[in-house]
Parts: C-alpha cells; structure tokens; sequence
C-alpha cells in the first residue's frame, strides 16, 4: 500500500498526516508541489493542511494551480483515491475535485481547539471504521473553514449521503453544520478537522485513526 | 495597458469581515450605514495586445473562485 502526501511551501501537517499514513501500513512518500507526477503505483493522495503560498488571494488557490495538483487532479478523474484535510480541503475545492468552498470563519477568529463531530455516513473508505452517528473528538485549526455551496449543492450532497461529517456545534458558520464531503465516486474525502493529530495516544486521543485503519487494506491504485 | 479587476463575494455569500466593518462604524457614531460589502482590486500591467477576453480567463481560471465570488473588469 502506497501513499504519497503533496508538500507544498508553507505545508505544516504533511508530516503528521504521513506519519498517520505509516502507523496504519502504508509505504509513505513525499511529493515535492513542483513535481509534476506521482510517484508510480500510489493508491492514495493526501493534501495536508498548513498555510500553502501563504494563503496568498484565497486559501488553496495558487496551490491549486501548482504542478502537482494536475496530477492529483489526474489522480482522482481516474478514480484514484485522495483525502484533503484542512487547507487540504481548500486545495481540492479550488481545483473542483471537490464541490463548494471555504469561506472566512463567520466568527472572524482563528479556532484551535478539539471539537466533537458526528460520522454523518460510514459509506466510504474513509468511514467504514465508524457508525453512522458516532460522535468522534477531533481538533480543527483554521481560520477559513466555513464550507459554503449553493442551495442544489448542498441538497445533492445530502440526497446522494455525501457529508461525511459533521459538527456537533458549528464553529465556523457552515452550511448545515458541514465539516467534510465526499467525491461523487466517494473516493476523494475533504474535512476541515484534523484526524492525523488525533491518531496517536500522544495527541490527547486517538478518535482520527479510524479515518487511516479503515483505508488500509482498502484502497488500490487508479 | 492596464487592466482593474473587482471580486467581490457574491450577493447572498456571507461576508463577515464586511458584517465586522459595519459594527465598527456604527461603534464609531456612523449610524447611516446599512451594509457592507467587502472586496478585493487586483491591478494588472499588461503588454500590447492583451485583451479583455484574455482578462476574463485570469479571472475565471485563477483571480476569482467563481463558487463564492463575482468579478468586473475596467480596462485602461
């Protein structure tokens, strides 16, 4: 099992999310945003969070236009599988591997706390490992992590039980207490919180390491 | 030649940072102040020959995020 995750300048959870990729089996490589290829073989992506290009004219934006990101955008349309966490998740929306956006915090303010989030489906790679309706103690660190869509958007990702999680108090001002989206496909998860740094006893708890246990074994290269 | 693109959060889009600048003013006695819309102007120097059409493939591909933004263009 092969797993690469994308670094880009400004990057700060891509260790954390391969060191969570590694405890639950995967062979783990780093992939360079100025690479323009994947290395051969890998099963899944992921997009860490951090502050890509200094959130230069939106979060995820100039990331999205990197070379890396074609590939990874190759990546899905083929069905490959990829998981966006945090600024992650604002790289996918801006390249519409995802659907929505992310807006500034209605409260204005940077969060950085752990809060509790509902396991909206567990019909998905990312999910089996938990039941539908689990409640699970995640941190979140963002500032721009109030998901908007359109009405039509946020209606077909309910109809097709796309919301994968969601807060248990909404700490941002998403739409419908949104906190992380399947792909059409269900192989590409976007979340705002963090479950790599909550997959190891020494993070304060390990609720996030479902997310990693559950891909393992599951996933196959595209 | 130059080129002003606007982008601003589209109608119906919550705009927090506009809702805080509203409260300030009306923190500072300015009490005629109904909304506020905040947004971004991006100058653009360009070589001859750009065109408006080439400005709006900026705006769609990469200045706006057309999910939550709307964009006008002044060329100059």
């Amino acid at each position: 099992m092969k797993a690469a995750v994308v670094v880009f300048p400004g990057s700060n959870c891509d260790r954390d999310l391969a060191v969570a990729f590694e405890q639950a089996g995967f062979d783990v490589s780093m992939v360079w945003h100025k690479d323009s290829a994947l290395p051969e073989g890998v099963d899944i992506v992921g997009v860490p969070g951090g502050f890509s290009y200094g959130d230069y004219l939106r979060c995820g934006a100039i990331a999205a236009q990197s070379p890396i990101c074609k590939a990874v955008i190759d990546h899905a349309d083929r069905g490959g599988y990829a998981i966006g966490v945090c600024n992650g998740f604002q790289i996918l929306t801006e390249t519409g591997v995802l659907p929505g956006a992310l807006l500034r915090n209605a409260g204005l303010k940077y969060i950085c706390r752990t809060v509790n989030l509902k396991v909206a489906t567990s019909e998905s790679v990312f999910t089996q490992g938990y039941n539908a309706g689990d409640v699970i103690g995640v941190p979140i660190a963002h500032h721009d992590g109030n998901y908007f869509a359109d009405t039509e958007t946020i209606k077909a990702l309910h109809d097709q039980d796309r919301v994968a999680f969601t807060y248990e108090e909404n700490p941002n001002g998403s739409v419908a207490d949104i906190a992380g989206i399947l792909s059409e496909n269900r192989r590409v998860l976007g979340m705002m919180p963090h479950p790599e740094r909550a997959a190891d006893e020494g993070h304060g708890g390990t609720d996030g390491a479902a997310v990693f246990r559950a891909l393992a074994g599951m996933v196959t290269a595209a | 030649m130059k080129a002003r693109v606007h982008v601003m959060l589209k109608n119906g889009v919550l705009d927090p940072q506009g809702e805080a600048v509203r409260h300030a003013l009306g923190a500072l006695g300015f009490d005629k102040v109904e909304g506020v819309r905040q947004g971004k102007v991006i100058d653009l120097d360009l070589a001859e020959g750009a065109t408006e059409a080439d400005v709006t493939a900026m705006c769609e591909k990469l200045l706006a995020n057309t999910v939550i933004e709307s964009y006008s263009i002044e060329m100059a």
